[in-house]
């Protein structure tokens, strides 16, 4: 489902593909390079569906191509639309612009900028559990609930980098909505999300310009980045209402306000170990009882890593983290004391296995998440991907997980790489 | 300052004296009365000596796993190295092929003294992420190459004791072993083969920590750079505890480009493909 903003967006850089198309064939030099990704997707949710209406069996494929041309002059343009097509849930099956974005560079005394114009990712952090810090693009949350995947944002991003570490500055002109599943979808909430129509606190709407800024730098073994955001939370207040363009229905109506928040995120990064603070202060938000209430957020965490265990090639990490909303019961999101332990298992063999496991334990609920994946090569082309979500102890007081307690799923990807 | 002249021509008569000597003998020439330690440390010495001044240089590695039951897989990756004097050189590691880690980069910023400092950049999740470098001897890419034997051998990296000269095909070597100081390394020592005409490594020995024959590295295909720089192009690691090998092929090699430290920071990361 295309909006119109990014429809505006797609169109623009359509017409940039083609006009780059055209000084390509014209003769002048531009080098250009077209990879990607094709991916075939079966999730299987084996216990009965919470809702009706929602199938037991999603299969999807979704196409991720890549296309980067570079001019003499050392300017680059990077071209990534998404596509996907979800047989069981409409929502699910969406398109997005991940990045069409202009990049130019040059160089200050010992250091250099860097310009950023268009759509892009931007990821901050250092921890697995989630992503406090991270702020810059919106979470494309209908792929995947561990919300790692994230939608493209429009931004003006400028670098000035050298010694004394970089120095960022992003011009946010406009908003993403968070995507959700569909009335047909599985991990859905009760009440059907209204994502079309959302609300927000500004009344510039999704036009609200917003700011960020981000200091980063490395000392020896020790990275750090402070960073601070002004503008409009990708995290919506969900608001029950009667819809009117849905004929009556209660939905949930996502309400995105406006914000400021600061962060912290640091690595120390020693021998065999690794440990990990990511640290917000967010004012002017409201909690899950739609009460105004300035906050503060971290997860802590370390990971150790046992090298070329029994002698094979493989390594074997540990690694655990807290994480903690001072918010408590009435955070936004779901990990206001929970408690996270994996393990990560790399064979360093040709096919690349890698095996990754974890579990989040809510320390107020007994709510859980196990979480294995299994990556793996098959050819040159070829990868495979087998995973496993699991949520059990679902606590009925848990309102952010019990809606989802029947959605526990198995899902296989198959991968072709060009 | 006038007093400093002395100093100054006898230095250059010792280094005329050198000259002549090396005419004679080829070079390198050590005396008789230094230890093997001393001249094992010697030769490392004069081996970077040799290499000093290159710059950076850009190359292609196409690497070629073979297992024992001769079945063969390729990685193709490109590599750029920055010269630091003062310190480790800097290195970046951009991986081609296979296409699944297609935008894959490491990059290295090695240390003389310290551990070096180690960033993997990810382009499906464009997350720059910090790495241990502590894991000398894990695989570089599941090849028979370990990161150790992919670092720079800086000469503060090992100790070193010169055992004999001898002939390797048509070329005389000299022949001396090598300790690393890292407790990480997964090596006890290494036997190292320079030719003595331009102290081009030809063949290296891997001994583990129970002292057993590991690994043969063989070097081959020297080619002559910019009239100064020698550089293999196909590296030969055969580990004879698993009959696996990998050949590590260069092709492309630029000397001197355009590359400067800009281009090995965490930010210089994020542009790579």
């Amino acid at each position: 489902m295309l909006r119109s903003p990014l429809q505006v967006l797609t169109r623009a850089a359509w017409f940039l593909t083609m006009a780059l198309g055209a000084q390509i064939c014209a003769g002048s030099e531009i080098d250009h390079e077209v990879f990607g990704q094709v991916r075939f997707e079966n999730r299987w949710y084996p216990e009965n569906a919470a809702y009706p209406g929602q199938p037991d069996l999603a299969s999807g494929i979704v196409l991720e191509p890549e296309f980067y041309f570079e001019s003499v002059e050392g300017w680059s343009f990077t071209l990534i639309p998404f596509l996907r097509h979800d047989s069981a849930d409409p929502d699910r099956s969406h398109a997005d612009l991940r990045e069409a974005y202009f990049l130019l560079l040059g160089e200050i005394g010992d250091g250099e900028w860097e310009l950023r114009l268009g759509v892009d990712r931007v990821f901050w952090g250092v921890v697995e559990s989630h992503h406090l810090v991270d702020i810059i693009n919106q979470t494309d949350l209908i792929e995947h609930p561990d919300e790692e995947v994230e939608l493209g944002q429009l931004m003006a991003h400028a670098t000035w980098s050298g010694n004394f570490g970089a120095a960022e500055l992003f011009i946010l002109p406009h908003h993403r909505e968070r995507t959700y599943p569909g009335r047909k979808g599985r991990l859905r909430s009760s009440l059907v999300v209204d994502d079309d129509h959302p609300s927000y606190e500004s009344g510039a709407k999704e036009w609200h310009m917003d700011f960020a800024v981000r200091y980063s730098q490395n000392f020896g073994p020790f990275d750090i980045g402070v960073s601070f955001f002004d503008g409009t939370s990708r995290d919506p207040l969900l608001q029950p209402q009667v819809s009117e363009q849905r004929n009556g229905e209660l939905v949930l109506v996502p309400h995105y306000e406006q914000i400021r928040q600061f962060g912290i995120d640091a690595q120390l990064t020693t021998d065999e170990w690794l440990f990990k603070l990511e640290a917000i202060h967010r004012a002017d938000s409201q909690n899950l009882r739609y009460v105004e209430e300035d906050y503060a957020a971290f997860v802590v965490g370390a990971e150790y890593t046992f090298y070329s265990i029994l002698g094979t090639a493989a390594d074997f990490g540990v690694l655990g983290e807290w994480c903690y909303d001072e918010r408590g019961k009435d955070a936004t999101n779901i990990f206001d004391d929970d408690l996270l332990i994996g393990i990560r298992v790399a064979f360093n063999d040709t096919q690349n296995t890698e095996i990754f496991s974890s579990l989040l334990r809510d320390r107020d609920y007994s709510t859980s998440a196990f979480v294995i994946e299994f990556n793996r090569r098959i050819s040159d082309q070829w990868s495979a991907n087998l995973e496993l979500f699991s949520l059990f102890n679902v606590e009925k007081k848990d309102t952010q997980f019990d809606p989802i307690r029947r959605d526990s799923f198995l899902e296989f990807r198959l991968n072709y790489n060009f | 300052m006038t007093g400093a002249y002395p100093r100054l021509r006898s230095l250059f008569r010792l280094a005329v004296l050198y000259l002549i000597l090396s005419a004679f003998y080829g070079v390198p020439v050590y005396s008789e009365s230094l230890t093997p330690e001393e001249i094992g440390l010697k030769i490392a010495q004069d081996t970077q000596a040799r290499d000093q001044g290159f710059g950076n240089l850009t190359a292609q590695q196409t690497m070629t796993l073979r297992n024992k039951q001769g079945q063969e897989s390729q990685r193709q990756l490109r590599v750029k190295i920055l010269e630091v004097l003062e310190d480790g050189d800097k290195s970046l590691f951009v991986f081609d092929n296979p296409r699944d880690v297609q935008g894959t980069a490491l990059l290295i910023h090695g240390h003389k003294d310290t551990s070096d400092d180690q960033w993997l950049y990810l382009p499906a999740l464009k997350r720059v992420k910090r790495i241990s470098s502590s894991n000398q001897s894990g695989s570089f890419m599941g090849s028979e190459f370990a990161y150790e034997d992919m670092s720079s051998p800086e000469v503060e990296k090992f100790t070193y004791m010169y055992l004999r000269d001898e002939p390797c095909g048509n070329l005389t070597c000299t022949v001396m072993e090598r300790y690393p100081v890292n407790r990480k390394s997964s090596y006890s020592r290494q036997v190292i083969w320079q030719d003595k005409d331009a102290l081009r490594a030809q063949k290296i020995e891997y001994y583990d920590r129970k002292n057993a024959h590991l690994k043969t590295l063989t070097l081959t295909g020297y080619k002559l750079y910019l009239d100064r720089y020698w550089r293999a192009s196909e590296m030969t690691m055969v580990n004879h505890l698993t009959g696996k090998s990998t050949v590590i092929t260069w092709t492309d090699y630029q000397f001197q480009t355009d590359l400067d430290n800009r281009d090995f920071t965490k930010t210089g990361l994020r542009r790579i493909r």
